[in-house]
């Protein structure tokens, strides 16, 4: 008994926030494709979802009990086990994950001296769910879908591991901590490192498979891709998968690139006032809440959005406790999990912005981007930072530094653009696409 | 599909396939065969050994139909061979018929009817825009052409009430005189609609994704084009000069002034700018033709009961998707004997399979696209 008491002494706070993770992750993941109809919808030129709760607020919830009655169905001539098992894979690659993530200060499950390495170990295994699943439902669409993937992940994964090499190199540590940490006070690392930046930005999103790298599960051309067969909860599970990985890999941008829970300006004392961003921005959105709440066409819904108000009121109440002195001991956890996940917002915000923009890849121009200019940029990437880091140890100031390595990567960049462009003018034909075959 | 050999039951062959090939289904179920088009494609991983195309899910034997219906009560049914263009359908079959009968409509209906058509033309390549443009991955340029072919349904549902399957025009002239406002609300749109193409150009015409997916892919040579008799768009893709409204005027066209925009390597980049070109000079006949709708009559001197002499007609307008045709032999009764439609949807899709051939899985999908196929034309 005493074992246990002391076994729970020492992993409360980890404990607590596991179930936090593994009981409002989902729901996240429900928003964020809410967040994703309405951002879409507002760039189409339409509403979205209006129906379900004031302004479709509750429609993930909607949703989500949908696709938990649905029939659960199972391919005849399906492998069962393994289709079972392939979504669990996914979903769980994609939790673990968060258990090195450090949103905030506080708020970490497990801090690892190797977390990084940890997160993109971990999170590339989820790759197996798709494989498997594609495979074990014995379809030739979902097979090719699967196969697709297959292909794809193993590329940018190079790419986007070596982009974050980069960052390593500059923090000097694998610690998601101590990333963030060597950021206070300094530039953030999208500054110093941009390419790297938008290399990741880039190899993220092929990663996660969204448009417009979502070859694995094109819709016009594959029906679903590797998720063609799947139907109720397992389809759930896996597009759980899909957003958590989003998420994953938009924390990890953050944390690497963006300052993780750092204030923009911190360190600049005149930027302070930025400090009372967190409680008036819930408080604006309560606010408008509020207002809303007796135009709205039902009762029902005017209670919705009341308590969606009141919700944001504790939340401004909460990002206010701060600024008690009793409490102060609070602001880096609440204010650091503010700016956080509002990063990783807008990270994800431009996921989507790309997505409604751009035509989809084809297979063959996917790899192509893959392995002749991802992959070559990303490693003459991790020389120029490692030249910055040798010039910064040799007293050299930030400027000139920066201006040679960032100069540098960007010219072998045009340098690939230029070389690509050229073997493309050349003059191609239907025969001569075997040999650009990935 | 080429390598077969019989089974034991006869009249059954079996496909031999290579040690790395599959076959799959494309459709009719699928989300980017545009309706209930089967292709079966033969595939060396992704690249496409080989296809055959299966048509006949939506054949409702509308030429039978005709042969049991008098000439008035037939007009409706063209209007569901393309249904995303009835009224170039309908356009069709009235000339066809006046042909027949040796009578023609008043110049204030052929205005009307020449405004009309092209606003459907308008509205066709909107639809295939929309679709062409999500078939490669692009979402969002469908709901910008939805607005627009919106406001064309507008106008032809004030003018005879109906939408999609529209019925607008009767043999001899119109139904309905213009409505009140209606060169009003078409000046405007069409005022606005030179921007609006502009806007579809800004987010497609120069993208490098766009450009790279649609480059190269699907190339019909000229030869091939005439050969296998395609029309429309995708024989001046190729780039043959060759336009019904210019070579065969009909309607009201030899009154306006436009241009044939064509492609010139055949691609399905080339046909996407000549369709876009095409959208700009539909819209710029529109503009002229609503300056000046000449006063007269909407309805030419036809009879109640219609019973055209002895003997046979084909005439052919130039439809959204290509060359529509239609062949009718008059028995001298009150129902044709019989009709043939040439539909262009249908005598295009036989390029698929030579343009398809070595490309990807994802280019079928965008060849498909550009051919602008309405299966209800495909299998009338």
């Amino acid at each position: 008994m005493s074992a246990l008491l002391e076994f729970l002494k020492t992993y409360m706070w980890p404990l607590i926030f596991a179930v936090v993770i593994v009981a409002v992750l989902p729901l996240l993941a429900g928003y964020v494709v809410l967040m994703e109809r309405k951002i879409m919808a507002d760039m189409q030129a339409r509403l979205g979802p209006m129906r379900v709760g004031p302004h479709g607020l509750l429609q993930p919830i909607a949703d989500a009990l949908k696709l938990l009655i649905k029939e659960d169905i199972i391919p005849e001539n399906a492998d069962k086990v393994v289709f079972w098992f392939a979504p669990v894979i996914s979903v769980t690659a994609a939790m673990l994950a968060y258990s090195a993530l450090a949103i905030g200060p506080f708020f970490q499950i497990a801090e690892l001296n190797i977390g990084l390495l940890f997160i993109v170990a971990v999170s590339s295994m989820g790759i197996f769910g798709i494989i498997l699943g594609g495979w074990a439902s014995n379809s030739h669409y979902s097979l090719l879908g699967a196969l697709r993937s297959t292909a794809q992940m193993i590329s940018y994964e190079t790419a986007a591991g070596l982009a974050l090499v980069g960052g390593v190199l500059l923090a000097g540590s694998l610690s998601t901590r101590e990333i963030v940490q060597a950021q206070h006070g300094g530039t953030w690392y999208v500054f110093v490192a941009p390419i790297g930046f938008f290399l990741y930005l880039v190899a993220s999103i092929a990663e996660t498979n969204r448009a417009p790298f979502d070859l694995p599960e094109a819709e016009s051309e594959l029906v679903a891709g590797y998720m063609t067969e799947y139907s109720g909860f397992r389809w759930a599970v896996y597009f759980l998968a899909e957003y958590a990985n989003m998420i994953v890999v938009a924390s990890i941008a953050t944390t690497l690139f963006l300052g993780g829970w750092l204030r923009p300006f911190q360190g600049t004392p005149w930027m302070d006032f930025l400090d009372f961003f967190p409680p008036l921005c819930f408080l604006a959105v309560a606010g408008y809440c509020f207002y809303r709440t007796p135009k709205q066409p039902e009762p029902i819904q005017s209670m919705v959005m009341a308590l969606f108000g009141g919700l944001c009121l504790l939340l401004a109440a909460a990002m206010a406790l701060p600024f008690v002195p009793a409490f102060a001991a609070s602001k880096p956890g609440l204010h650091g999990a503010f700016w956080f996940l509002l990063k990783v917002s807008l990270y994800i915000y431009s996921f989507m912005w790309i997505r409604f923009t751009f035509p989809r890849f084809r297979f063959d121009q996917l790899m192509k981007l893959g392995w002749y200019f991802m992959i070559p940029l990303s490693i003459v990437n991790v020389l120029g930072l490692g030249v910055y880091r040798v010039l910064r140890q040799l007293q050299w100031s930030r400027w000139p530094a920066f201006v040679l390595t960032t100069g540098g990567t960007l010219l072998v960049a045009i340098w690939l653009v230029w070389n690509a462009q050229k073997k493309a003018a050349a003059p191609s034909s239907v025969g001569d696409m075997t040999e650009a075959e990935g | 599909m080429s390598d077969t050999r019989t089974t034991g039951f006869p009249g059954v062959e079996q496909t031999v396939l290579g040690a790395d090939e599959i076959i799959i289904n494309m459709g009719p179920q699928h989300p980017s065969t545009h309706g209930v088009l089967r292709v079966k494609l033969r595939l060396d991983g992704e690249r496409i050994v080989d296809s055959e195309c299966v048509i006949g899910y939506l054949h409702r034997g509308v030429e039978k139909i005709a042969e049991h219906r008098s000439y008035q009560q037939f007009a409706p049914y063209v209007d569901r061979m393309d249904y995303v263009a009835a009224v170039s359908n309908g356009l069709g079959y009235c000339e066809a018929v006046e042909k027949l009968l040796g009578t023609e409509a008043p110049m204030r209906a052929k205005v009307v009817r020449t405004i009309l058509t092209e606003l459907q033309r308008i509205s066709s390549h909107l639809l295939w825009l929309g679709t062409h443009a999500i078939d490669i991955g692009a979402l969002t340029p469908l709901f910008y052409c939805l607005r627009e072919r919106e406001e064309i349904l507008k106008i032809f549902e004030k003018y005879c009430g109906a939408r999609l399957t529209t019925h607008a025009f009767r043999i001899g002239g119109l139904q309905y005189d213009t409505y009140d406002g209606f060169e009003a609300e078409t000046k405007r749109f069409c005022l606005d609609f030179s921007h609006r193409v502009d806007e579809y150009e800004a987010l497609l015409t120069e993208n490098r994704i766009w450009i790279a997916r649609t480059k190269g892919i699907g190339v019909l040579s000229a030869a091939d084009a005439i050969d296998m008799g395609a029309t429309g768009p995708v024989l001046r893709g190729s780039g043959v000069k060759w336009d019904i409204r210019k070579a065969m005027p009909y309607a009201a066209y030899d009154r306006y002034e436009f241009e044939i925009p064509i492609g010139q390597n055949g691609d399905t980049y080339d046909r996407y700018i000549v369709r876009m070109q095409e959208m700009r000079q539909s819209n710029r006949i529109c503009l002229q033709a609503i300056e000046d709708i000449p006063a007269g009559p909407i309805m030419g001197k036809v009879g109640k009961v219609l019973k055209p002499p002895v003997g046979e007609v084909y005439h052919s307008i130039e439809a959204p998707k290509g060359e529509l045709g239609y062949y009718i032999v008059s028995d001298g009764t009150t129902q044709p004997y019989r009709v043939r439609i040439r539909p262009p949807s249908f005598i295009n899709l036989e390029a698929l399979d030579k343009m398809i051939k070595g490309h990807l899985v994802a280019d079928v999908v965008a060849i498909i696209g550009t051919l602008d196929i309405v299966l209800g034309e495909v299998d009338r």
